[in-house]
């Protein structure tokens, strides 16, 4: 499908086979869940996340972007200690701006799913430590060495990934 | 084909991230586990209270401060008048009071000696040159049975005499006059000598004799030698006793009793009938007893109804007839005397070694 945009520049939107979506988000709780159990240096990696932005930056819509970002956020909390909405929010505005990002550049080579994947883990941690601050009334610091060695982690996993989950995607 | 709405985005986006922080809200408790969507509703209604508050607060200001004070001057302006007229109202009522006080001391008075035959007069002037002379005018004339030489006094003691008498009003010799005089003894020693006005506040008793024992504060009483007051009324108390070296007699200086420089009623002795000198008519003031001079037995054993003859004194010389208890006579001619008289003339005595006690004469109609 072809979106003709203003300049008649062309952005192919992917499509994926049905329930791709929802497993593949399933999968990534599951393993966010339990891989930290097995390995513990599993734990600096944010699938859940990563999959927000892959499909964001996939569909280009920033609705359905949004919206798969609350909803991978909401069950990340319910499956966690944090209160609803907390990662909720944070991924909210991730899968807003991966699709609105998605739909002005090529999100296709590795390096730019690299430093995307890099601001975006950022940005979430931005506005989760925002959300903090402001709700919880606790204070958290912005960046920090171990969040900077996650999101270089995530990064470097997310080329992979990506690659990985362009295997469902239905052929245009 | 339009493209998907930016705006429609948007708002789905803010509505997506308004229900989260709604969500967030219920479950999170702040302080005082409160949770923070009730801080977040009161603090969201909260500044519109405080702004109402605030301008209903303004308008009230505005209106207290300046539109209801347009009547303020009136209010003031009639509010100092009133305070005024009250002011003034007070004064005549505390005026009033104290006259009412004084009334009820007199008539108090009068009842303690109901034997007594007593007129109350209101002091209605006084001398306009205190510096020649002591007088007051009371109120009561010959109309009302008033006659010359006749005692006025005060709850307190002794006034003066009566000195003139008009149809309707009279006046009255102070005891401070200097051509006054009375018959007084000491409260103490019982040594009489006459009491004589100089001018000055202060009375002076003279003739008694520097072997005297004088004590100052020592009560001076009437000695009834006058004739024109009975005996035993208060007078004065000492106040200064000084030798005097160039004569035989003390100078005593003396406080008179009753209050000469205000007064303003009085009582005027209608008989020289003796009697006992009490203040109140149902029982004697503590403090005022002490000030009385102690009665003699003699005074104080006399029937009140009846008005005998004082005995004469084998050393007074002849004088005029003793006149009634009923009313003061008026001898017609002044016989002479080989002493001076006290009431009148300020003449020394020629003996200085024969104090006795001036007899009192009836004093020569006043012009």
């Amino acid at each position: 499908m072809e979106i003709r945009v203003p300049y008649d520049q062309y952005i192919e939107v992917h499509k994926y086979y049905a329930g791709t979506v929802f497993g593949v988000v399933l999968m990534a709780l599951i393993l966010e869940a339990l891989l930290p159990v097995y390995f513990r240096s599993a734990a600096i990696l944010e699938l859940p996340l990563l999959v927000t932005i892959y499909f964001g930056l996939s569909r280009r819509n920033p609705s359905s972007g949004l919206l798969l970002g609350m909803a991978v956020g909401l069950a990340q909390d319910s499956l966690g200690h944090t209160p609803f909405g907390m990662y909720g929010i944070a991924k909210t505005v991730v899968g807003f701006v991966a699709s609105s990002f998605g739909s002005r550049i090529d999100v296709e080579h590795p390096i730019s799913r690299f430093l995307l994947t890099l601001v975006f883990f950022h940005l979430h941690n931005f506005v989760l430590v925002v959300t903090n601050r402001a709700l919880l009334g606790q204070h958290e610091p912005y960046l920090e060495t171990k969040l900077v060695i996650a999101s270089v982690v995530n990064s470097v996993v997310a080329v992979f990934f990506y690659a990985l989950l362009d295997k469902f995607r239905k052929s245009s | 084909m339009p493209t998907p709405s930016r705006h429609r985005s948007l708002g789905l986006f803010a509505a997506a991230i308004a229900v989260q922080v709604l969500l967030l809200a219920v479950q999170i408790r702040r302080g005082q586990q409160v949770r923070l969507i009730r801080v977040w509703a009161i603090e969201s209604v909260s500044p519109l209270g405080r702004g109402a508050a605030w301008s209903v607060d303004g308008v009230r200001g505005l209106w207290n401060s300046y539109v209801a004070l347009r009547h303020l001057r009136e209010d003031d302006d009639k509010l100092r008048s009133e305070v005024s007229a009250l002011r003034l109202r007070n004064a005549e009522l505390e005026s009033r009071a104290a006259e009412a006080d004084r009334l009820g001391g007199l008539l108090g008075f009068r009842d303690a000696h109901t034997e007594v035959q007593m007129l109350a007069a209101r002091v209605i002037g006084a001398t306009p040159d205190p510096s020649s002379s002591h007088m007051v005018l009371i109120s009561r004339g010959s109309r009302d049975g008033v006659r010359r030489d006749m005692g006025v006094i005060t709850p307190e003691g002794v006034v003066g005499k009566v000195f003139a008498v008009y149809p309707d009003t009279s006046q009255v010799l102070l005891l401070t006059d200097k051509e006054s005089g009375v018959g007084a003894l000491l409260g103490g020693s019982r040594a009489q000598g006459p009491v004589r006005g100089s001018g000055e506040p202060q009375l002076a008793l003279e003739y008694i004799s520097n072997d005297t024992k004088v004590e100052a504060g020592e009560r001076i009483l009437t000695s009834g030698q006058d004739h024109i007051f009975p005996k035993d009324l208060p007078v004065g108390t000492v106040t200064q006793v000084q030798p005097d070296r160039h004569s035989p007699f003390l100078k005593i200086s003396v406080k008179p009793a009753a209050r000469l420089d205000g007064l303003e009623e009085v009582l005027v002795l209608l008989t020289r009938q003796e009697f006992a000198f009490r203040k109140d008519a149902d029982k004697t003031d503590k403090k005022d007893a002490d000030k009385l001079a102690p009665l003699p037995v003699a005074s104080a054993t006399q029937p009140k109804t009846a008005a005998p003859v004082p005995p004469p004194k084998p050393a007074a010389p002849a004088g005029p007839p003793k006149p009634t208890p009923v009313a003061l006579p008026r001898p017609a001619n002044p016989p002479a005397q080989p002493k001076p008289a006290v009431p009148e003339t300020p003449a020394v005595p020629e003996k200085p070694d024969a104090p006795g006690t001036p007899d009192a004469q009836g004093a020569p109609d006043n012009q």
